[in-house]
C-alpha cells in the first residue's frame, strides 16, 4: 500500500526546475495529451478515474466538471484553490513547494479539458515564499512554450496566473475564493447559481483544489481505469495526510486509499507512532472540521473492522461512531491531551475566520468559544455543556457556507465522545489534574 | 406556471419565483418573516436566515428533501415542491435559534429606539423570540455615530443585513459606506469620518429593518404610534414626489418612502420603485408642502399595529421580561418610560 | 479623500502593479486589490493607512470604501503602525499540541511585551494568530513573510538576537 503517484519524485534535487522535472518525465502527459486526446476525452479519462475532490468535500471530480456550463462566446475559468487553510492541514503546501511544475502541469491539462484559455491559483497569502516558487515555475513553463501561445504547437492557449490571498480560511470555500479574486471581501456566494454556471466573473467556472488538479497528471498517464484499479472500492487513488501532533513523524504521506489507519499511526513509514512511547487518545483524521475519534473508534469501526483510511471506512458509522477523509489533515493526541482545550483552540480559530455575512455563525461561533474559555477556567456549570450541544446544532445547516457545519462538528462530536471529560472539568477538575492544557517544547 | 405548496396550501407561481414570494401570495401566517431581503434590492437576501423553510419534496421531478433548510428569499420554486414553514416545528425551533443569533449582542433598547414600533426584529422577537437570554456575556458596544448629517447610525442596533449597503450601491453614485471587519467584529461604516451626501442617501434608513440608521430630523420627536401617518405628494424634479407623512397636528415630523404590509418600499404606477429623495424627506416639513391624499393604511402585521402592546400593562417590565434583559439607556427599571403609552 | 500627494509608488513597484493588472480580463481590474494592497503595504511601512488605502483606490479607480473593506477583512493587512518586525506566532491545535504557549511565553517573557503588543523601542510586534498550515513542523512563527518552524527556544532567542543586530525590518512580499 506504499503506491506513490504524486510524491514519487519529491526528494530528487532540483526537481522543482524545469529541466529536472522533465528529465524525470515531467510535461509528457502534457504533450501526449494535446496531440491525442480531445477536451472531452480527458473529461472521460477523468469520470472513469473516479477522482474524488481532495480539498475536503470528496465531491467526484469528473462529475464537477461535466456541469460545466458552455454557453457560446462566453470565456470559462479554471482556478485552483491553494488557500489550504484547514487547521491539521499542509500537504498542499508541500505539494507545491516541492514540485511545482506537476501542479502547472496539472492546470494546463485541467483548463484544457474544460475548455479554459485563463486560469488562476489563488493561494492563501501566508504561503508567499510558495507563491513565490509557483512563480517561477510559471515563467520557466512559459519560456518552454508549455503556456501561453499554441501550446506545444497544439493550438490551444493558456494563461495561467497566482494570485495571493490575504489572511481568510474562509477562502477555502470557493465562491468566497472567487469573490476574492474579484478584489472582493471573502464572503461566500448564496448558491445557486453554482460555479459551473456562474463562477468568476460571472462565467463558467470549474474550482478544484491543489491535489485534486495534480491528480489530473497520473490519472492521464496511466489512464482512468488503471487510476481507478489503485486504492479500494469508491475511494480510488492516493491521498495526501498530514500528519501533526503527538506523533514521531509528522509530515506529509503519500498513501494509497484503503490503508488501515492503525498501519498509518503506528508503522515506521509513516507516523511512526506516539511520541515518547505514549498511548493514542484521539485523532482528528481530516482535518479540523471532521468529527475527532477517541482511539477505539478511530483504530476499528463500531462494527469491530479495521478502520481505513478511505472516504467510506473513515465515514462508517456516520457521526454517531465515524468521521471523514475530509482535507486529509490527521491530528493525533496522546493519552494527556485535553480535548476540551484542543476544542476550544478550533472553536477560538472558527470564531476568528467567520465572514460575519449570515447571522448564526457570526454569533455562535464567538458565543462557542467564550463558553469553552469559561469551562477552562473552571467556571463552567453542567448545563454550559448542555448549552454547547444546543449552539452547535443551530448553526450546523442554518449558514450559507459549510463554514457552520465546520465550526459545529467539532464541538458536538467532542461532547458526544468525551462528555465524561467536559462534566469533570466543571464538577470534578481534580479528576482530570494529569490532563494537559499547556505543552512544554520537547527539546 | 409551477405548483407549490406551503404549509399544505397550494399556489402557482411563475418560473423564477422565489419560496418567500410564494408564500407571500397566499398570504397570512405562513409567509416566512424577512429580514434582510428587500425586493427592490437587486441581489438581497440570504444573509440573516430567519426566512428558513423547509423544504419536504424538492420538486415533482425528483421529490427528495433538501437536507438542510433554506432561505425562502433565495430559492426558488420547482414544479411540485412541498414546503413547510410554520406546519414544521423543527423549522420553528431552528427559527427561534436564529432569532436567539440576531438579538445575542442587540442592545434591548426598544424604549429608546426610535424605530420602536416599525421594527422587523421587534416584530420577529415577540413572534419568535424565548423569555429568556443565554448569553451571559458582555454584549459588543459602539458608540452612536453620524454617517452625514442626517442619518444616525447605532451598530448596536445592526443586524448586517446590507440593505443600505445594496442601496447605496444600487441607487447613488459613488457609496461611501460599507461593511467593514469580518466576523463578530463586522460593522457598517465608512471607516474614516465621511459624510454621506447623496441625494438618495436617505432610503437608507427606509429600508433598515431595525433602529441602526434613523432619521436625524425625528430624533426622539414621538414614538411613532403618536404619529398620524398620512399618503402625500408634491411635483419633485429628482423623484417620484410620493411620500407618506408622519404628522403631529399641524407638524410634520417625519417623511417617508410608503412601505407595503412586507415593509418594503412600494411601487409608483410605471413600476419603478417610490424611492424618495432627500429633499422630500429632510426639507420639505410643511404641510404646505404637499398634496394630502388621504390617511396611509398601515397594515403590517407588527408588534404596535397588531396592538399587542396596547394589551400590556407595564411595557418595561413586559420589555424586559420578554427579551431577558435590561435594556440599555433605562435608568428606572420600572418607572414610566417612552415605551409607556400613558407617559405622552 | 485623504490627501496622498505624499504616498507614490516606486517604479518598481509600479511596474509590478501595472503588470499585475494585466492578469485579468478587461474591466476587472479590481481583481488587482489584494496584491496591490500586499506590494502597498511593504513599501509604506508595514502597514495600510486610510491615505495608502485611498491612494490604491485611486490607482484602481474605485471608491475607497471598497479598499477599506477589503483591508480590514483580511488578517495580513495591518490597519495600525506594526513594529519593525512581526512575530505572528500559531497558536491552533497541532501548534498548541507542541509547545506554541511555550514560545508565546517566552516571547512575551523576552520582549517585555504581552501578545498584541509592540516593543516600546518600535522593534517587535508580537501577535498569536490562527492555523498557518505548518502543523507538521510545529511549533511556528512566521516573521513577515517568512516561516520559522520547528522552534525550540534556543532557535527563538537565536532569531531575535540574529533580528535585532541586522536591525531587521520584515519583508512582507
Amino acid at each position: 500500500m506504499s503506491k506513490k503517484l504524486l510524491l514519487k519524485n519529491d526528494h530528487i534535487a532540483g526537481i522543482n526546475t524545469l529541466p529536472v522535472y522533465r528529465e524525470h518525465g515531467g510535461y509528457t502527459v502534457l504533450a501526449n495529451t494535446l496531440k491525442n486526446l480531445t477536451p472531452d476525452a480527458v473529461v472521460e479519462e477523468v469520470k472513469k478515474s473516479g477522482l474524488r475532490g481532495r480539498g475536503g468535500a470528496g465531491f467526484p471530480t469528473g462529475m464537477k466538471w461535466s456541469f460545466l456550463a458552455k454557453p457560446e462566446g462566453i470565456p470559462r475559468y479554471v482556478v485552483c484553490n491553494a488557500d489550504e487553510s484547514e487547521p491539521g492541514t499542509f500537504k498542499d503546501r508541500y505539494l507545491m513547494e516541492r514540485i511545482p511544475h506537476l501542479l502547472v502541469e496539472g492546470m494546463i491539462l485541467s483548463s484544457y479539458a474544460l475548455g479554459a484559455n485563463t486560469a488562476y491559483i489563488y493561494i492563501r497569502g501566508e504561503y508567499f515564499y510558495v507563491s513565490r516558487i509557483l512563480e517561477t515555475a510559471i515563467e520557466e513553463a512559459y519560456k518552454a512554450g508549455l503556456l501561453g501561445k499554441n501550446i506545444l504547437n497544439s493550438g490551444y492557449d493558456l494563461d495561467l496566473h497566482v494570485q495571493v490571498g490575504a489572511g481568510a480560511y474562509i477562502c477555502g470555500e470557493e465562491t468566497a475564493l472567487l469573490e476574492s479574486l474579484e478584489g472582493k471581501r471573502g464572503n461566500p456566494r448564496i448558491k445557486p447559481p453554482f460555479p459551473a454556471v456562474a463562477g468568476l466573473y460571472g462565467c463558467p467556472t470549474v474550482v478544484n483544489n491543489v491535489e485534486t488538479i495534480a491528480a489530473v497528471v497520473p490519472i492521464l498517464e496511466l489512464g482512468g481505469d488503471e487510476y481507478a484499479k489503485i486504492g479500494i472500492g469508491k475511494s480510488t487513488g492516493t491521498k495526501l495526510i498530514s500528519a501533526s501532533g503527538h506523533i514521531n513523524k509528522p509530515g506529509v504521506y503519500e498513501i494509497e486509499l484503503g490503508l488501515p489507519v492503525e498501519e498509518f499511526i503506528y508503522s515506521d513509514q509513516y507516523c511512526g507512532g506516539i511520541r515518547g512511547g505514549r498511548k493514542l487518545k484521539a485523532v482528528v483524521a481530516g482535518g479540523s472540521s471532521v468529527p475527532i475519534l477517541p482511539t477505539e473508534l478511530i483504530l476499528k469501526t463500531a462494527n469491530g473492522e479495521p478502520r481505513l483510511m478511505s472516504y467510506e471506512s473513515l465515514g462508517d458509522g456516520g457521526f454517531a461512531t465515524g468521521t471523514m477523509l475530509g482535507s486529509g489533515g490527521f491530528i493525533v493526541m496522546d493519552e494527556d491531551t485535553s480535548i476540551v482545550k484542543n476544542l476550544y483552540t478550533f472553536s477560538r480559530f472558527y470564531h476568528h475566520e467567520s465572514c460575519g455575512q449570515c447571522s448564526p455563525c457570526r454569533e455562535g461561533t464567538g458565543w462557542m468559544e467564550r463558553i469553552l474559555k469559561k469551562i477552562l477556567d473552571g467556571k463552567g456549570t453542567l448545563s454550559d455543556i448542555d448549552l454547547l450541544w444546543d449552539i452547535q446544532s443551530k448553526i450546523e445547516g442554518k449558514t450559507i457556507c459549510p463554514l457552520g457545519e465546520a465550526a459545529a462538528w467539532p464541538v458536538a462530536a467532542a461532547i458526544r465522545h468525551f462528555r465524561p471529560e467536559f462534566e469533570a472539568y466543571v464538577t470534578n477538575p481534580d479528576s482530570i489534574k494529569d490532563i494537559k492544557h499547556y505543552y512544554r517544547l520537547q527539546n | 406556471m409551477l405548483k407549490v405548496t406551503i404549509d399544505d396550501i397550494p399556489v402557482e407561481v411563475p418560473e423564477g419565483t422565489t419560496i418567500l414570494q410564494a408564500a407571500r401570495m397566499i398570504g397570512g401566517d405562513i409567509v416566512p418573516p424577512a429580514m434582510c431581503y428587500h425586493s427592490k434590492l437587486k441581489t438581497s437576501g440570504g444573509y440573516c436566515r430567519t426566512c428558513i423553510v423547509k423544504v419536504e419534496q424538492g420538486s415533482a421531478k425528483d421529490p427528495r428533501p433538501m437536507p438542510k433548510p433554506v432561505a425562502s428569499c433565495r430559492t426558488t420554486v420547482m414544479d411540485g415542491m412541498v414546503v413547510r414553514n410554520i406546519t414544521s416545528p423543527e423549522n420553528l425551533e431552528a427559527r427561534a435559534g436564529v432569532v436567539e443569533f440576531l438579538l445575542l449582542n442587540h442592545p434591548l433598547d426598544c424604549p429608546v429606539c426610535d424605530q420602536a414600533g416599525e421594527c422587523h426584529l421587534q416584530d420577529l422577537s415577540y413572534e419568535n423570540g424565548k423569555a429568556e437570554t443565554r448569553y451571559d456575556f458582555d454584549k459588543r458596544e459602539y458608540e452612536p455615530t453620524d454617517i452625514g448629517d442626517k442619518i444616525k447610525l447605532h451598530m448596536n442596533r445592526c443586524i448586517l443585513c446590507y440593505r443600505c449597503v445594496k442601496v447605496a450601491d444600487q441607487l447613488t453614485d459613488g457609496r461611501c459606506h460599507g461593511v467593514i471587519n469580518r466576523g463578530e467584529a463586522a460593522e457598517i461604516s465608512t471607516y474614516i469620518e465621511k459624510a454621506i451626501d447623496n441625494d438618495f442617501s436617505g432610503n437608507m434608513i427606509d429600508v433598515c429593518p431595525v433602529g441602526a440608521l434613523t432619521d436625524k430630523t425625528f430624533r426622539f420627536k414621538s414614538r411613532v404610534w403618536y404619529t398620524n401617518p398620512v399618503d402625500a405628494h408634491r411635483n419633485c424634479d429628482k423623484c417620484c414626489g410620493k411620500v407618506r407623512l408622519w404628522n403631529q397636528g399641524e407638524e410634520v415630523l417625519r417623511v417617508t418612502a410608503r412601505k407595503d404590509e412586507f415593509g418594503e418600499v412600494m411601487d409608483n404606477e410605471d413600476g419603478s420603485t417610490a424611492w424618495i429623495c432627500n429633499e422630500c424627506r429632510y426639507d420639505k416639513k410643511n404641510l404646505s408642502d404637499w398634496t394630502i391624499e388621504g390617511p396611509a393604511k398601515i397594515n403590517r402585521h407588527s408588534v404596535i399595529s397588531a396592538n399587542h402592546y396596547d394589551t400590556l400593562k407595564n411595557i418595561q417590565k413586559t420589555t424586559i421580561k420578554m427579551m431577558g434583559s435590561k435594556p440599555h439607556g433605562v435608568k428606572s427599571e420600572l418607572g414610566a418610560g417612552p415605551l409607556d403609552p400613558n407617559n405622552q | 479623500m485623504t490627501n496622498t500627494h505624499d504616498i507614490q509608488f516606486s517604479k518598481e513597484s509600479m511596474d509590478r502593479v501595472e503588470k499585475l493588472i494585466q492578469h485579468y480580463p478587461a474591466g476587472k481590474h479590481k481583481s488587482a486589490l489584494i496584491p496591490i494592497l500586499h506590494i502597498a503595504q511593504a513599501e509604506f511601512g508595514g502597514w495600510l493607512s486610510p491615505a495608502t488605502m485611498d491612494y490604491v483606490a485611486s490607482i484602481l479607480k474605485i471608491q475607497s470604501i471598497e479598499v477599506y473593506e477589503v483591508a480590514s477583512f483580511y488578517s495580513m493587512f495591518n490597519l495600525e503602525p506594526v513594529g519593525n518586525c512581526l512575530i505572528e506566532v500559531c497558536r491552533t491545535s497541532s501548534c498548541w499540541l507542541c509547545g506554541a504557549e511555550d514560545i508565546i511565553d517566552h516571547l512575551e517573557h523576552k520582549l517585555g511585551i504581552q501578545v498584541g503588543e509592540t516593543t516600546p523601542d518600535g522593534m517587535f510586534t508580537l501577535k498569536a494568530v490562527e492555523c498557518l498550515g505548518s502543523c507538521g513542523t510545529a511549533p511556528m512563527m512566521q516573521v513577515g513573510a517568512d516561516y520559522h518552524e520547528n522552534l525550540t527556544i534556543d532557535k527563538v532567542d537565536n532569531l531575535l538576537d540574529q533580528f535585532r543586530s541586522e536591525n531587521k525590518k520584515s519583508r512582507y512580499c
